[in-house]
């Protein structure tokens, strides 16, 4: 296991949550608000399952600020690895957008049921990820 | 009552690159053609409003065009520099204080140019680290929903590039000159699915200036003047679904181009049907579809039927869209952009736009610039 892209993005339990906030009005937020903007903010643990509301890939090495797989000293395009990402809706509470991993593109439709995970990311760091249900429950087998 | 207020002169140096010219070169160039198109001088010219996002302050161009001591105004709005230039000069005519105002947007991005920092968007790093903060992602995601939802197939999206680059072939500031088959675009690399790489527009390099008077001023000089019937800028409601967001609210929300479309038709006292010639943010070819909903144009979903017919062609009997190829064919110069869409309206309503022209009298024509961080700049224009 990598250092956590960001301490508080996912919460440190066995089965870690994504971290969202419960804003004064009820709405929940992601990410969690940071400084002044978190003030009356309460960390909220975001459901681990959640429908896929849109998806796109990537295709092509992104720039900086970017930091994975083919943006290191001596790296470049043939380095990249191209990913899968998308949008998740989590139910009643907020829409993040994430990485999808152990899925084709091919296989991603609307409203398809989906579980948080962490996976590694660089040579540093694990990143969050949604990923198929029925691969979850698979790898789990 | 405020004052009605027209624009008069309209210049634009090619979109593209040229290599020989700052940004604010080409910004000077583009001046000095709506100068000369209006028949004015300089120090003619009683206040300015200008900008870009990446080549520096418009009002050194004073160095150039003279010093007359003019009140310059720097706008540094994002993709809406050109657009809230745009409004502020007209609203110093509209008050009534002044008689003739220049708004100018010019700008030079290098290839590859739009990586942005998450800290500039209030957002942290990992989202730029872990290679979310993309704006092609965004747009990317919005289309790959609204197609799901409403029905329209991938072979229009390449149909839209493929009108792009067709108009492009004779716009004579136009950037893509060349045509390119439908097959070609729709078989390209994939750069975000399901956008290929012919259906982005690309940083860019160009300028545009307008020069705006009032009615006295106008009939004074016995200018060719376009009447600015309504201009509006809205940012993004409540719950809206921009670029560059980690979370979106679950409660669908407004659109920042609903809300500018709406105000700048009522503002019109017009309704969509009335317009002749349209020019819609096509930042890559989902945008110029999803655009044409959201401005009042069409139903979600009527796309489909709209570009398998050949609808927005400019002989294609509805309403002609982007009729210099958009920024699919011009490019995107972030300041210039907006500017460029009202340069084509004013061109066309005037029917000076030689091969391109649409046909008839074209009475109303319409812009709509869209641009991070969510907002929208709508004007529309009147032929007297």
């Amino acid at each position: 296991m990598g250092q956590k892209i960001d301490p508080n993005l996912w919460s440190d339990d066995p089965q870690p949550h994504l971290m969202g906030g419960r804003l004064p009005s009820g709405q929940i937020v992601f990410p969690m608000p940071t400084g002044d903007s978190a003030e009356g903010v309460e960390p909220y643990k975001l459901a681990r399952r959640g429908k896929l509301w849109s998806w796109t890939s990537q295709g092509f090495l992104p720039k900086e600020p970017y930091e994975g797989p083919g943006s290191g000293p001596g790296e470049g395009p043939p380095d990249f690895q191209p990913f899968l990402l998308g949008y998740v809706e989590l139910p009643g509470e907020v829409i993040v957008e994430s990485r999808i991993v152990d899925a084709r593109l091919e296989d991603l439709h609307l409203g398809m049921d989906l579980e948080f995970c962490i996976v590694p990311f660089n040579a540093r760091y694990d990143t969050f990820a949604f990923r198929p249900v029925a691969a979850a429950e698979s790898q789990a087998a | 009552m405020s004052e009605n207020v027209y624009i008069i002169g309209a210049g634009i140096h090619p979109f593209g690159r040229t290599d020989s010219r700052s940004g604010r070169e080409q910004g000077v160039y583009a001046v000095r053609e709506a100068l000369t198109d209006a028949g004015l001088e300089w120090p003619d010219i009683e206040c300015a409003y200008g900008g870009s996002a990446a080549a520096g302050n418009a009002d050194i161009m004073v160095n150039e065009l003279g010093l007359t001591s003019l009140p310059f105004t720097n706008v540094a709005n994002g993709c809406a520099t050109g657009g809230s230039a745009l409004a502020a000069s007209q609203q110093a005519i509209a008050s009534g204080m002044y008689d003739l105002a220049l708004a100018v947007g010019f700008d030079k991005h290098p290839r590859g140019a739009f990586n942005a920092k998450p800290s500039d968007y209030g957002l942290p790093e990992w989202y730029g680290q872990t290679g979310m903060m993309l704006t092609t992602q965004f747009f990317a995601l919005k289309i790959q929903r609204y197609m799901q939802l409403h029905g329209i197939s991938r072979t229009t999206l390449g149909r839209v590039a493929e009108k792009a680059f067709r108009n492009g072939t004779i716009t004579p500031h136009a950037w893509r000159r060349s045509p390119v088959d439908l097959d070609t675009i729709m078989n390209a690399p994939m750069i975000n699915d399901p956008l290929t790489k012919y259906m982005f527009c690309s940083p860019a390099e160009g300028a545009v200036a307008l020069i705006l008077a009032s009615e006295k001023k106008m009939k004074e000089l016995g200018a060719d003047g376009v009447k600015i019937r309504a201009v509006a800028v809205k940012t993004r409601p409540p719950n809206s679904f921009e670029v560059f967001q980690a979370g979106i609210s679950i409660e669908e929300g407004g659109k920042p181009t609903i809300l500018a479309s709406q105000a700048a038709f009522e503002k019109a006292g017009i309704g969509p049907e009335d317009i002749s010639v349209a020019q819609l943010q096509d930042t890559e070819s989902g945008a110029e579809i999803m655009h044409m909903a959201e401005n009042g144009f069409c139903k979600d979903g009527e796309q489909e039927e709209w570009l398998a017919n050949g609808w927005t062609e400019i002989a294609g009997g509805k309403l002609p869209v982007n009729t210099d190829g958009g920024c699919l064919a011009c490019g995107e110069p972030i300041g210039a952009s907006g500017l460029r869409q009202v340069y084509e309206n004013v061109t066309q309503l005037r029917q000076r736009a030689g091969e391109r022209q649409v046909p008839g009298k074209p009475r109303f024509g319409y812009s709509h610039v869209y641009g991070a961080p969510g907002l929208s700049g709508v004007a529309i224009l009147e032929r007297e």
